[in-house]
């Protein structure tokens, strides 16, 4: 691996219809490193997210995985992407949390985290078992093994979310507003799950509203705004001491 | 003809009346799915010509729907008609049905929220695997009781086949009360009907209780 970089962003320009919500952002993320992302509603962070996980198609820029090179743009030309079969094999690099869970209701809470590492990477049954059961153990939900998500609260089910996601064994792992859909008395249940995770070096990208966690937990910080990264740095730096008039509005606004 | 004999008589029908259902659940389960895959396709003519298509099968009566499939290939191509007339009335009726499920299906599928797909893609599953693995389960689930509703009717729609003559247990009853002057054979087959029903209903409460382990 080059660098040590796990994710490399160039450029990155994507429109929806004549609405420009990328104008061009460029960020890499190291082995090890936690990235924060905060800005106001609609300054793209979740679009950014989609556009990393492929869940959307770039207009323009180039995005690499470790020394993969996913989608990149000849000058004046529209971004090639990887043929699909090599797409898929990209798909093991990272794994993505939603706001919402997205975990399948007609699947245990086992399952939902089994069926993945057994159905897309072929994995060894029994083997994938051994893991999922540790990954529940150390999210706190060993006894839910057998449950369904519709009788999980939602903090309990973010936390299978996130054990889902790291059953693939990713090599980086985005959160896109993880705690935003949940009572406030459960946020700090999967917060605490992430900083652990952090604690054990995962690589990872978390787009949050929640600015003390952010500044807790994160190695570097990104602030977006209208499309672009204003403002870029260490936590302490940019909630201490923002050089950029729009991050101290955007911070100000918050401390309220 | 005592009431005895008229039972008799009607139950020899019932095979045929069952030959009906059956045929056309078997066939139009399956071939709804297709038809809501051409529906919802991205090509715009295919979805608009089988939305087309999906509305003539539901906007004219499955009774004249019958009649063209039984006679339309005489009066078209001069075919003879054949002796057996279950061909012709179970593939009207499996056409007919199907474009009902297809929309129930479509419905279904519809209504699967943007974000299982999302989470399927991101885990790396495959377009097929995503829909049979992830989607297909959950469409099933939620259809059941639309699909009931189809099924019961079903049973009742088979009587449409004395349209066309077919023997089954409605047209013989029909055959009895013309020659008695008797309405007893129509409170036959409404007893008959009834009871066929309340199985189908036991059997799809079944069926829709054993997909209710979660909600
Ligand atoms: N699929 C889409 N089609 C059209 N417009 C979209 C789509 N997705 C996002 N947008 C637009 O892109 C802009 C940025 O949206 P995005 O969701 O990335 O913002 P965000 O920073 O995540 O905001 P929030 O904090 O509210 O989640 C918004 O103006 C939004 O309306
Ligand atoms: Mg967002």
């Amino acid at each position: 691996m080059e660098n040590n970089l796990v994710l490399q962003m160039k450029n990155i320009k994507k429109s929806f219809d004549d609405n420009e919500v990328l104008k061009g952002i460029s960020f890499e993320v190291e082995k090890g490193e936690v990235v924060s992302i905060i800005g106001p509603s609609g300054s793209g962070k979740s679009t950014l997210l989609r556009c990393a996980t492929l869940l959307e198609k770039i207009d323009d820029g180039m995005i690499q995985y470790e020394d993969v090179v996913v989608a990149n743009t000849e000058e004046g030309g529209k971004p090639v992407y990887l043929p699909k079969k090599e797409i898929t094999h990209v798909k093991s690099y990272f794994g993505l949390v939603f706001q919402q869970f997205n975990l399948f209701p007609h699947f245990s809470v086992l399952k939902n985290v089994m069926h993945a590492p057994i159905n897309v990477q072929k994995r060894d049954k029994a083997e994938v078992e051994k893991e999922a059961r540790e990954l529940l153990e150390k999210m706190g939900l060993a006894d839910k093994a057998d449950a369904y998500p519709c009788q999980l609260s939602g903090g309990q089910q973010q936390r299978v979310a996130i054990a889902r996601a790291l059953a693939l064994n990713p090599d980086i792992l985005f959160f896109d507003e993880p705690t935003s859909a949940l009572d406030p008395e459960l946020t700090g249940e999967v917060l605490k799950i992430i900083r652990q995770l952090a604690e054990e070096k995962m690589t990872m990208v978390i787009v949050t509203h929640e600015m003390s966690f952010a500044r807790g937990v994160s190695n570097r910080v990104i602030f977006m705004d209208g499309g672009y990264i204003i403002e870029e740095g260490d936590p302490e730096e940019v909630f201490g001491n923002p050089t950029q008039e729009r991050t101290k509005q955007f911070l100000k606004n918050y401390q309220q | 003809m005592s009431l005895w004999t008229m039972v008799i008589k009607m139950a020899t029908g019932l095979e045929r009346t069952c030959a009906i259902f059956f045929l056309t659940v078997l066939f139009s389960l399956p071939l709804g799915m297709i038809v809501a895959l051409l529906r919802m396709s991205k090509n715009k003519v295919v979805s608009g010509v089988t939305r087309f298509v999906i509305s003539v099968l539901r906007g004219t009566p499955l009774m004249l729907q019958l009649l063209a499939v039984t006679y339309g290939p005489y009066y078209l191509f001069g075919l003879t008609v054949s002796k057996n007339k279950l061909i012709p009335v179970v593939i009207a009726f499996s056409i007919n049905y199907a474009a009902y499920f297809a929309e129930i299906y479509r419905g279904g599928i519809e209504s699967i929220a943007k974000g299982q797909y999302e989470a399927a893609e991101v885990l790396g599953y495959s377009k097929t695997q995503t829909f049979i693995r992830i989607i297909l389960p959950q469409v099933i689930k939620r259809i059941m009781p639309s699909v009931t509703n189809e099924v019961v009717t079903l049973v009742k729609d088979t009587s449409m086949a004395f349209t066309v003559s077919y023997q089954e247990m409605f047209t013989i009853g029909k055959e009895i009360a013309n020659s008695q002057t008797s309405f007893m054979p129509f409170i036959v087959a409404g007893v008959f009907y009834f009871v066929f029903n309340a199985i189908v209903d036991f059997a799809m409460g079944k069926v829709e209780k054993k997909l209710n382990y979660y909600q």
